[in-house]
């Protein structure tokens, strides 16, 4: 397979993309005051805009556990969830694919393309249609369970040959697992209604609908997730060189790859479960990052979750802009910014590879 | 033999996008015989095969066979005088050897016409050639790379061209069957007189069956001609910028290029060492 | 032309290569036969089954325009236009699918899962629920997104090597883009509306009319045969774009036809009915498995893709006590095949 030799060249050339400490310090501190933006603009905007003074007032109020009186402020503190949400998610998302992307070593590696969503929504599904489940909280252990198990499905169907998981059957392996899933989704819904209306704010995903009580069940998720993917760092560093280098490095493969798969699907499976599907912020973010500061996963995974958080973060703001009177949610956004970045993915990296 | 077709390249110069590779190449591809095109990795040795066989537009200059520029011959036209067996060529699943050969009849159908007796005759005389009649009713995944690249020679030989490009044809093969392969394509020469043009890696095999080798570097022939007149130390250290040592073929006479590295020489101080 | 000295058995061999071809593609006259035959049973069970079973004598009246009580309505207005509109669109995806899969030599590729329907869709979708526009008006502007999404995909993945492994790939990202507007449009529409829902989800035949039959019968007509008749410069396209190339195809016009064709067939069909999941996608590797290999699928590809939707309506409409559509049964049914199929592309190895 050609496909080894790619991937020998691609080694090779890692090393020497990676940059000097300046470029890192200025990335970080571009990248902090990014979040703080995304997070002024959020709390700014949406049906009524409102001024710098009244989020500062809005916030402080909040903080200090007071209903503040005047209406810039209580829309400010209306915002306030969902901002956070934004910010948790996309960090999880971004960093999910991050390390999705290092363990499977293939560029498009996504929970979206993976079919982590659909999973999600089957598990759902069948909870409130055959088991009357309706609280939110059952209903984030069914949609973990159905990611875990479905992107455990489909990267192993990906796997399966010559050449291990190239992007294309990667590709393939998700959207195809993610039709078939789609039709039993509809298939268990079609005779129940009210599952249905249930179901509805299942199909695109975005984080309109924040709460503190499922925000809060997911933390530790996310916390526990994050702490891992960082001590598996170094581990995946040795790992980009490939199996037989990471064991000659004396990396335990096996125990790295297995965490580090856990925490990435424990981690976008946590956030579809409260936000719904949200596609392509685990696949752009990485990229952006690595062009930014190579392809040391040390950095790239604290950086990639603060793009992360960026970027849905903005992308929620805009969808409230353009929909506005109602709102876009911030997976439609995504997916258009999403789609045409895979295009110059699958552009840039060499497709003899496949 | 037969009638001659005339092949040749004239100031050609091409490439992909923007960069270019091959870089101002004229070459005469001598009628009836056999031509080897040789250089190291990256030199542009298959990209003016390709561009001869007009898998690749150039970006000045001109291909032109029998006095005609071959971007204006209509194209199943060009196809019954000029074939081209790609590096690697893609069996559909499960197809039979006949069925395979046959696909090498394509320029000779017309849109509504049906398969000819000439269409069956071509695919056996093809199938004779290559040695694998008796494969005839086999699918092709079940068998070896010799005998896979046998049946590709087979429909490039069923499309009974006067002129047959190959681009390194023995890749993937071990020297067996290498020889193998060059010989088959050498009794073609020799009975149909059919031009052959062709990209090897192995430098030694392509002077034993050239009879013209060109060799190419950084998109430029460096030599062209008889490989014993032309294959010097100079040349073969030009070309692939290693130190050699040529001696006589003791099969065929023909030169033959010993490598020098860094290790295993024979020097005068340390002569007991075994090399 | 030379030829080598004909040997003195070289006839009768040539004879033995010639019946073991012939042989070949006995096999496939004879699927070809069986399916047609299928397609044409299948057709009557739709028109005569229902909550009304009524004999082959009252549909005869009914199609010779005489007025049979009860018939006349549930017969010519409901059944015959739902089972012509299902064999049409099977016909198409059948043949659009098989089309793409082999030009693109990835049995994964069809033009459901490489995001053309998806543009379709989503065109469709916009047109019917938020413009409100009619059926022919929203068939053209289906066709017209349908033929933008496979050029966007098809110009994007140009340029370089190994077109079709990049295509593949830049085709599910586009495919999902527009799958997210399908489902944000029908979660935004006024009143929720399952059945339209379904019908741009999954495909549907409920609510077939006989508006819908003529557009998407003349494209069939049409295209149908285009794609057979291009059907031997596929076979040499199949063999790599070098090959084909020094067989005298001329890969890139060759390419767009079939392109063009296949997709306007999957537009004509999407737009009439939804993207029926997986007809597409499976009707080329079972005809294939029944064919035998090396022959040219479009035609018998064509007719197991309606094969596939006329069975899967009747099961959808009376094997369970809902009645489901028709892409819901087609979906549920193409996923273990489907899952089967990824395993054993991947050990062969092949993709791009």
């Amino acid at each position: 397979m050609t496909s080894v030799h790619t991937t020998v060249d691609d080694r090779r050339r890692a090393p020497a993309t990676s940059v000097g400490a300046r470029r890192r310090a200025l990335s970080i501190a571009g990248l902090i005051a990014g979040v703080i933006i995304a997070i002024l603009l959020s709390l700014a905007f949406g049906s009524r805009t409102v001024s710098m003074a009244e989020i500062i007032d809005g916030v402080t109020s909040w903080v200090q556990g007071q209903t503040p009186s005047h209406i810039g402020a209580i829309a400010v503190q209306a915002r306030i969830p969902r901002t956070v949400l934004a910010i948790m998610a996309g960090a999880a998302l971004a960093l999910s694919g991050a390390l999705m992307q290092a363990i499977t070593r293939n560029p498009i590696a996504d929970p979206g393309i993976l079919g982590v969503n659909t999973g999600a929504a089957l598990a759902v599904v069948c909870g409130i249609a055959f088991f009357g489940i309706t609280s939110p909280y059952e209903y984030l252990w069914l949609a973990l369970g159905g990611a875990i198990l479905t992107s455990i499905f489909v990267y192993n169907v990906g796997s399966v040959g010559p050449g291990g998981s190239t992007p294309i059957k990667l590709a393939l392996a998700g959207a195809a697992t993610t039709a078939a899933l789609g039709s039993l989704v509809s298939a268990v819904l079609l005779p129940r209604t009210a599952a249905m209306d249930t179901f509805r704010f299942w199909q695109i995903g975005g984080v309109g609908g924040a709460d503190w009580g499922t925000m809060a069940v997911i933390a530790p998720l996310l916390v526990a997730g994050t702490l891992v993917a960082f001590i598996c760092a170094p581990g995946l560093n040795a790992l980009a060189l490939g199996d037989d280098v990471a064991v000659g490095l004396g990396v335990r493969i096996g125990r790295t790859r297995l965490l580090a798969a856990v925490a990435g699907v424990v981690l976008c499976a946590a956030v579809t479960a409260v936000a719904g599907p949200i596609a392509f912020v685990g696949l752009m973010v990485p990229h952006v990052v690595r062009m930014l500061v190579g392809p040391d996963q040390r950095w790239m995974m604290p950086l990639s979750a603060l793009g992360g958080a960026i970027l849905l973060t903005l992308a929620d703001t805009i969808g409230r802009l353009i929909g506005y009177p109602g709102e876009t949610e911030a997976g439609i956004v995504t997916a258009f910014v999403g789609a045409p970045v895979l295009v110059i993915i699958a552009r840039r990296s060499r497709m003899r590879a496949l | 033999m037969t009638a001659q077709h005339q092949l040749t390249a004239e100031a050609l110069v091409s490439g992909y996008g923007n960069r270019t590779i091959v870089d101002g190449v004229d070459l005469e591809l001598a009628a009836g015989r056999i031509t080897v095109i040789v250089g190291a990795n990256a030199c542009g040795k298959s990209t003016l095969l390709k561009t001869l066989a007009r898998l690749i537009k150039p970006t000045s200059g001109a291909v032109v066979l029998d006095g005609k520029l071959i971007s204006e011959l209509h194209t199943k036209q060009l196809a019954r005088t000029l074939g081209l067996l790609p590096q690697q060529p893609i069996a559909p699943e499960g197809i039979a050897v006949a069925d395979l050969v046959g696909r090498g009849r394509h320029p000779h159908q017309k849109l509504f016409q049906s398969w000819t007796t000439d269409d069956d005759r071509a695919v056996v005389e093809a199938l004779d050639a290559t040695g694998i009649a008796d494969l005839a009713d086999r699918s092709v995944d079940e068998l070896s790379g010799g005998q896979r690249q046998r049946v590709w020679i087979a429909m490039a030989l069923a499309q009974q061209t006067d002129i047959l490009l190959l681009d390194e044809p023995t890749t993937f093969l071990d020297i067996a069957h290498q020889v193998e392969v060059l010989d088959l394509l050498t009794d073609l020469n020799h009975r149909r007189g059919t031009t052959i043009v062709m990209v090897l890696h192995d430098v030694n095999l392509a002077i034993r069956y050239a009879d013209t080798i060109v060799a190419v570097k950084d998109g430029k022939v460096l030599a062209m001609g008889e490989p014993s007149e032309v294959v010097t130390c100079t040349l073969i250290e030009e070309v692939f910028g290693l130190p050699n040592s040529i001696t006589a073929d003791p099969v065929s006479g023909k030169p033959m290029v010993t490598p020098i590295g860094r290790h295993h020489v024979r020097l005068t101080q340390s002569a007991t060492h075994p090399s | 032309m030379t030829t080598l000295p004909a040997t003195p058995d070289i006839a009768a061999r040539t004879a033995l290569v010639r019946a073991g071809r012939i042989r070949r593609s006995r096999r496939r006259v004879l699927v070809m036969v069986v399916l047609a035959v299928a397609v044409l049973a299948l057709l009557s069970a739709v028109i005569m089954i229902g909550n009304t079973i009524y004999p082959v004598s009252d549909v005869l009246a009914v199609i010779r325009g005489e007025s049979v009580p009860g018939a006349s309505f549930t017969v010519g207005t409901l059944r015959i236009p739902r089972a012509l509109v299902g064999a049409l669109a099977g016909l198409a995806f059948g043949a659009a699918g098989t089309t793409f899969q082999t030009m693109l030599r990835n049995p994964l590729a069809s033009p459901d899962v490489i995001g053309i329907s998806a543009g379709a869709s989503a065109a469709a979708v916009v047109c019917l629920v938020v413009l409100r526009w009619s059926g022919t008006a929203t068939m053209f502007a289906a066709l017209i997104a349908g033929v933008a999404t496979a050029a966007a995909i098809y110009f994007a993945a140009r340029g370089g090597e190994s077109t079709g492994g990049r295509l593949i790939l830049i085709g599910i990202g586009i495919g999902a883009m527009l799958d997210s507007v399908v489902s944000y449009t029908i979660q935004r529409a006024a009143e929720w509306d399952v059945a339209v829902a379904m019908r741009w989800l999954t495909g549907s035949l409920n609510g077939s009319r006989w508006e819908d039959v003529l557009p998407l019968g003349i494209a069939v007509a049409v295209l149908l045969p285009a794609l057979a008749l291009l059907s031997r410069q596929l076979k040499a396209l199949e063999l790599g774009d070098a090959a084909a190339t020094s067989l005298g195809v001329r890969v890139d016009h060759v390419r767009i036809l079939l392109i063009l064709a296949a997709v306007a067939l999957t537009c004509f069909a999407t737009a009439t009915t939804g993207p029926i999941a997986f007809v597409a996608f499976l009707a080329g590797p079972i005809v294939s498995r029944l064919v035998g290999h090396g022959s040219s699928l479009t035609i018998p590809a064509a007719l197991m893709g309606a094969c596939l939707v006329l069975t899967s309506d009747l099961i959808g409409q009376f094997a369970f006590d809902t009645r489901f559509p028709v892409g819901v049964i087609t979906g549920i049914l193409g996923a273990p095949y489907l899952l089967f199929l990824l395993i054993r592309t991947s050990r062969r190895g092949g993709s791009s």
